[in-house]
């Protein structure tokens, strides 16, 4: 079962990572000394350390294996959640909806909700939030855990514990500054870890266009198969990728989730704000370079009959999770194995510390000083926060646990996000963009776009629903379902919202200053020369996502 | 960026750090197979990918160490 062997090099690497990162935790601590030191890290960042832990906190190793066993199943069609499913959303997000959040001082996207609506809704996501990131933080720790099992044959207990441990070190000792600095430093390693697998695939098979002109028509295109459902592999038209994935998932994720809307309040000022999803998203156009073109390598290779993927514990069956980390035994030498272990390890462990940090903030701001402590002091507050950390990383190893004992946990996660952060896209964007948008209508629109999502989700998993209905496909694949599911609970909440808001009062014009487009004075860069202007490198991302677009189209 | 060294310390430096102590231990790893070749080979091994890679991380970090020592965090 065991594929990679690793030498003294490669634990010395592993080991420096985990000193290294306990470390940063120990060097931040004396740097903690107000809540939002602990919590926002200071307000202190620039848009460049910002907007990379902004990516960060996205860049999961469980989203790297995830897709680069996904593009041997989907192919080029991959690259979609990385343009479309991203880019538009982070530009969105740094011109329009910034602004709002950093200008009304927020802690939270619960305290955002608080503001401009009121405290039920805030409670209603504070909590959904919670028990989502704890899931995907413990979800994450599984399969951390499942992957070393498979690949290196570590012991899952140990592989749990041990970097559960670690994580709640450096956050409990560094706050979100410990997250962010650790964040930064995955960037780096899983670039320099997992870049050069790509380097190494293209040399060996001939180069990147020999590999693309080898693929069949279903796997080897951006929009060119997009015509009809059937003839992807994904089994999604155009219009569900428009839809479900370019409008409502992502911008449900990339402007709406805390874990990464977090990052940018950590920045300095509003400017810098505004650029860091902006800066992001040049980074994340990046990454297919590293995901799909391994998961091309990997299908051409398994294709050639050269590599095997390893079978998956349970089902037996091969595991395309297990795709890098094949191609890493295939390529890489004693020494950058240790470094492609270190860089999984990273993006793992910094996936966890984004999730335990997004949790112990809201938690703290949005429940505990909510329901039980209402004057509590920054020293208070603080305590909270470590003891949050604590219980957080617990709870995830529960939940890390429960996901070992059944297996089916697995897929109801996945829909997570289309249950959580679909329909309260639809409350954020009327919330900003629409004075008359009110309390009651905001809060029912939530519980419905929450409720029929989980409904559908149930409904197709039972066979009480037809899935041809809601997706306009004959035979739609488990991603389809998603991408629709988001579209038709962002819809139900957003038209709900609005014939509630309709019929219901208003908050006074007065009580929305600094929280609705209209509401709210306009910042003047006049003295910021254009090219550094948010909207000259906005431009910038959109031309260069719009020739990726059209050169793989 | 004031130049003081008693307060935090840009993130970049610790990019440099721990780029240069990798990189530094993967191009070791290098020399120690091109002087001690391995029984086992891996695919385009005759390239000596960990030279090369470990270098340029060194190089790197060396960048980001040197241009950041001194630079602290408003």
């Amino acid at each position: 079962m065991q594929t990679l062997n690793l030498s003294l090099f490669d634990w010395l690497i592993i080991a420096v990572y985990f000193v290294f990162v306990v470390g940063i935790g120990y060097y931040l601590r004396r740097f903690m000394g107000s809540k939002e030191d602990f919590f926002e890290a200071g307000r202190r960042n620039s848009a460049w350390v910002a907007g990379i832990a902004f990516v960060s906190a996205n860049l999961g190793s469980l989203e790297i294996l995830g897709w680069t066993g996904g593009t041997m199943k989907y192919g080029m069609f991959v690259s979609h959640f990385y343009w479309i499913g991203a880019i538009p959303a982070m530009i969105f997000l740094g011109l329009y909806m910034m602004p709002f959040y950093y200008s009304s001082k927020i802690h939270s996207i619960p305290g955002y909700l608080l503001l401009r609506f009121d405290e039920k809704t805030r409670l209603l996501n504070a909590f959904s939030f919670g028990i989502m990131t704890i899931l995907m933080s413990g979800i994450n720790l599984y399969l951390m855990a499942l992957v070393f099992y498979v690949v290196l044959g570590w012991d899952l207990h140990l592989s749990i514990w041990i970097s559960a441990a670690v994580i709640g070190m450096y956050i409990t000792l560094g706050g979100l500054l410990s997250a962010i600095f650790t964040e930064i430093v995955q960037f780096f390693l899983i670039w320099f870890g997992l870049f050069l697998i790509s380097i190494l695939g293209i040399i060996d098979l001939g180069g990147l266009d020999t590999i693309l002109s080898g693929l069949p028509d279903r796997l080897g295109s951006l929009w060119a198969t997009a015509g009809h459902a059937s003839a992807n592999e994904m089994g999604v038209s155009w219009l569900g990728i428009v839809l479900g994935l370019g409008f409502v998932l992502s911008f449900g994720y990339w402007t709406t989730d805390f874990l990464l809307v977090q990052r940018a309040f950590s920045a300095k000022n509003l400017d810098a704000a505004r650029k860091t999803p902006i800066y992001a998203s040049f980074f994340k156009m990046a990454l297919p370079f590293i995901v799909v073109v391994g998961g091309l390598v990997a299908w051409k290779l398994q294709d050639l009959g050269q590599i095997e993927l390893l079978p998956h514990p349970s089902s037996g069956e091969p595991w395309n999770d297990t795709a890098l980390p094949v191609l890493i035994a295939r390529y890489f030498p004693p020494g950058l194995i240790g470094l492609g272990i270190t860089a999984l390890l990273a993006g793992f462990m910094a996936g966890q510390a984004g999730n335990v940090s997004a949790f112990n903030t809201v938690w703290t701001y949005d429940i505990y000083r909510v329901l039980f402590k209402k004057d509590a002091t920054d020293e208070h507050l603080i305590w909270v926060g470590r003891v949050t950390t604590v219980v957080g990383v617990f709870l995830s190893i529960l939940t890390a646990y429960a996901a070992m004992q059944f297996s089916t946990i697995m897929d109801y996660i996945q829909a997570i996000f289309s249950w959580v952060n679909a329909p309260l896209f639809a409350t954020m964007l009327l919330g900003m963009f629409w004075k008359r948008a009110t309390s009651a209508g905001a809060f029912w629109g939530l519980i419905a776009g929450m409720a029929s999502s989980f409904y559908m989700f149930i409904g197709i998993k039972f066979a009480w629903l037809n899935p041809a209905l809601l997706t306009f496909s004959q035979n739609p694949s488990e991603m389809s379902h998603n991408l629709w599911r988001a579209w038709w609970a962002w819809l139900i909440c957003f038209s709900l919202t609005v014939v509630i808001s309709l019929f219901t009062k208003p908050k006074a014009e007065s009580e929305l200053v600094g929280l609705v487009k209209g509401l709210t004075e306009k910042v003047s860069l006049q003295s910021v020369p254009f090219y550094r202007k948010p909207g000259f490198v906005a431009i910038i991302a959109l031309l260069i996502f719009a020739i990726l677009n059209i050169y793989f189209w | 960026m004031a130049n003081k060294t008693s307060e935090l310390k840009t993130i970049w430096y610790f990019v440099g750090i721990i780029l240069i102590i990798m990189g530094g231990l993967v191009f070791l790893s290098g020399i120690v197979q091109l002087v001690a070749p391995p029984l086992t080979k891996t695919i385009l091994s005759e390239l000596y990918p960990a030279i090369w890679w470990g270098g340029l991380m060194m190089i790197v970090g060396l960048i980001y160490f040197l241009t950041n020592k001194n630079k602290i965090v408003d």
